[in-house]
């Protein structure tokens, strides 16, 4: 049964931070929320397993306010 | 209190230049004394080439300023017979933590893998550091060595001709006058010799203040890195916790962008910082205290004809990743044997563009990681301080999250890759060891491969045949025949061979891979020592 991976999988971690940060320098608020739903519906577009969107929806759910 | 770097270490004394009838003539006069320019005189003359090295004060540097330095530090300190009292006098660490708020988020540990004479990190001060650097030369002298170092010389002006470089030197005696074939400037984030050949520095500026603070205190605790963000002793901001030898901790809080600095300097505002930090119980004494913000830039070119910039002159970093001190040690590292074979007539003098090539690439890496590492720890933005603060949040318990932390990765060698000394990679051998790398250390017999590299031109056979020596235009390459029965860990076999039975490895004076085969080939490696001393176009 396919689960959640949860161990590191980045190719480049810093590489995609940083590209990620790009992406937002011209944004004001609102067009950086709006950015990151659509980011968000694109990755889990392609993972796609209902399962595993679950899972992450679940442990997303579970970190916050952990130190924030 | 008298500190040890009060009383002049190097002081100025009259010099028989001074009073020569014509400019007397220097081989490589390197401006400044600190770590880069003591490194690199020590390098040069130790290839035997004739180094005076100039420095306007007359003793070591105030405070602890770099303390963290790296194994391919240790080891390029090795070269020239100072690694063991570095190694011995600094406090080893390769463990740190990173807490946000109160809670550990993770602990690292940097070098995971056995096989290396040193650890990832000692902690020593700068200061110590030149101490060591100086004896050393000291050392060199009383063997007759031709190394000089003249405190008390401040240069004044450079004139640059094609054939050499003219410097005037202000002394506490008044001016005088010498010529250098080649000038490096090791003159530090300020550099003299760069403002007066009006060359710019380009880069990011960023506008956070950090206090630093080097505080005497009995603890036992161990020697790791230890960084916090937003803890409650300094809220909304970052501290960052290094043991130095001698019971001295270095503690670096980041106090934001708009400070008053001198209200932030006065001895009672740190001490009530600090008591916030280490709690009521424990007692402490003030060393040194420093407030800093930075740049992270570079020079466009860091050769100007036959003035050369080397270290902190060059290129200036955040102090996250210990990328400072560190690369310009490497500076040092790649400029002192190109130097030599220039000086040596085994070399075309273009052959130095390759520092600036390969430097270059190493100053923008070392850029782009502490420019990285000082956007996460402070956020510019809104958007970048809630991805930075919600990685925190998941990093604490899933193991996702934690290579997006970046608290500043910390110093490696740059490999040079695309460098037009390397030959193509001609070995289905592991990555590490590509041409453009740093060699990897590895145990052999009863010491390490790194020791038996030396500080010339390597054949490295790794049970493979070549002839014991190869001389090609004026540069010999020695055989250095090991075999992965000298090192029963298999370190050896993993780092320089993978899946190949045998390797033959040319091997740079600054110990990195030029070119390396799966066999001794005559003309390929002929061909790969010219390229790597600039004599043939790129493979």
């Amino acid at each position: 049964m396919n689960s959640l991976t949860l161990d590191p999988n980045f190719d480049n971690a810093d590489d995609f931070y940083a590209a990620l940060l790009h992406h937002h320098d011209r944004l004001d608020p609102a067009q950086s929320h709006a950015f990151n739903a659509r980011l968000v519906l694109i990755l889990a577009n392609h993972v796609g397993d209902q399962r595993i969107l679950s899972q992450a929806l679940q442990v997303a759910a579970d970190s916050a306010g952990k130190t924030a | 209190m008298t500190k040890m770097y009060d009383a002049p270490f190097y002081p100025y004394v009259r010099h028989g230049d001074q009073d020569a009838a014509r400019p007397a003539h220097h081989q490589v006069c390197i401006v400044g004394a600190g770590p880069v320019g003591l490194t690199l005189a020590l390098d040069l003359a130790l290839k035997g080439v004739q180094v005076l090295v100039l420095d306007a004060g007359q003793t070591v540097s105030d405070g602890s300023r770099a303390i963290c330095f790296a194994k391919r530090q240790l080891e390029i300190l090795d070269r020239i017979g100072c690694g063991e009292a570095v190694t011995q006098a600094g406090l080893a660490w390769d463990r740190g933590k990173v807490f946000a708020r109160e809670r550990l988020v993770y602990a690292f540990d940097l070098m995971p893998e056995a096989g290396h004479r040193r650890p990832a990190f000692v902690n020593l001060q700068q200061h110590a550091l030149e101490r060591i650097l100086i004896d050393r030369l000291r050392g060199l002298q009383d063997q007759g060595v031709p190394i000089d170092l003249r405190g008390g010389n401040k240069v004044e002006a450079v004139g640059t001709h094609d054939t050499h470089v003219m410097l005037e030197v202000e002394t506490p005696e008044g001016s005088y006058t010498l010529d250098a074939d080649w000038v490096v400037a090791c003159d530090g984030a300020h550099s003299t010799l760069r403002r007066m050949l009006g060359e710019p520095v380009a880069g990011q500026v960023f506008h956070d203040h950090f206090l630093i603070a080097d505080v005497v205190m009995h603890a036992d605790a161990p020697t790791e890195r230890l960084f916090w963000f937003d803890p409650p002793f300094n809220p909304g901001q970052s501290a960052l916790l290094h043991r130095q030898p001698g019971n001295v901790w270095r503690i670096d809080l980041q106090l934001g962008q708009d400070i008053d600095r001198s209200a932030e300097m006065d001895p009672a505002r740190v001490t009530q910082r600090v008591r916030a930090m280490l709690g009521p119980d424990v007692a402490f004494t003030l060393d040194w205290v420093s407030i800093y913000s930075f740049q992270c830039q570079r020079m466009q070119q860091f050769r100007h004809g036959r003035v050369l910039f080397a270290g902190d002159s060059a290129h200036q970093v955040s102090p996250f990743g210990a990328r400072g001190a560190n690369s310009g040690l490497q500076d040092a590292d790649n400029l002192a044997w190109k130097l030599q074979a220039v000086i040596a007539g085994q070399a075309p003098d273009t052959m130095l563009d390759s520092y600036d090539q390969e430097r270059i690439a190493a100053a923008d890496e070392n850029i782009r990681h502490s420019t990285r590492a000082t956007e996460f720890i402070t956020p510019k933005s809104e958007i970048s301080r809630l991805f930075r603060d919600q990685v925190l949040a998941l990093a604490a318990d899933h193991a996702f999250a934690r290579p997006l932390v970046n608290t500043g990765r910390l110093s490696t060698p740059c490999t040079y890759d695309g460098s037009p000394l390397n030959s193509a990679d001609a070995l289905d051998g592991p990555e590490i060891t590509r041409p453009g790398a740093a060699c990897p250390d590895a145990p052999l017999g009863d010491g390490f491969l790194l020791d038996r590299l030396g500080d010339g031109f390597i054949l490295l056979t790794i049970d493979a045949d070549a002839p014991e020596q190869v001389t090609e235009q004026g540069v010999t390459a020695q055989r250095l025949a090991v075999s992965t029965r000298d090192d029963p860990s298999l370190a050896l076999k993993a780092r320089y061979l993978g899946g190949a039975p045998g390797a033959v490895y040319l091997i740079r004076p600054d110990q990195h891979v030029a070119a390396r085969r799966p066999a001794y080939d005559d003309v390929q490696f002929r061909a790969a020592l010219r390229r790597a001393t600039g004599q043939e176009a790129t493979a």
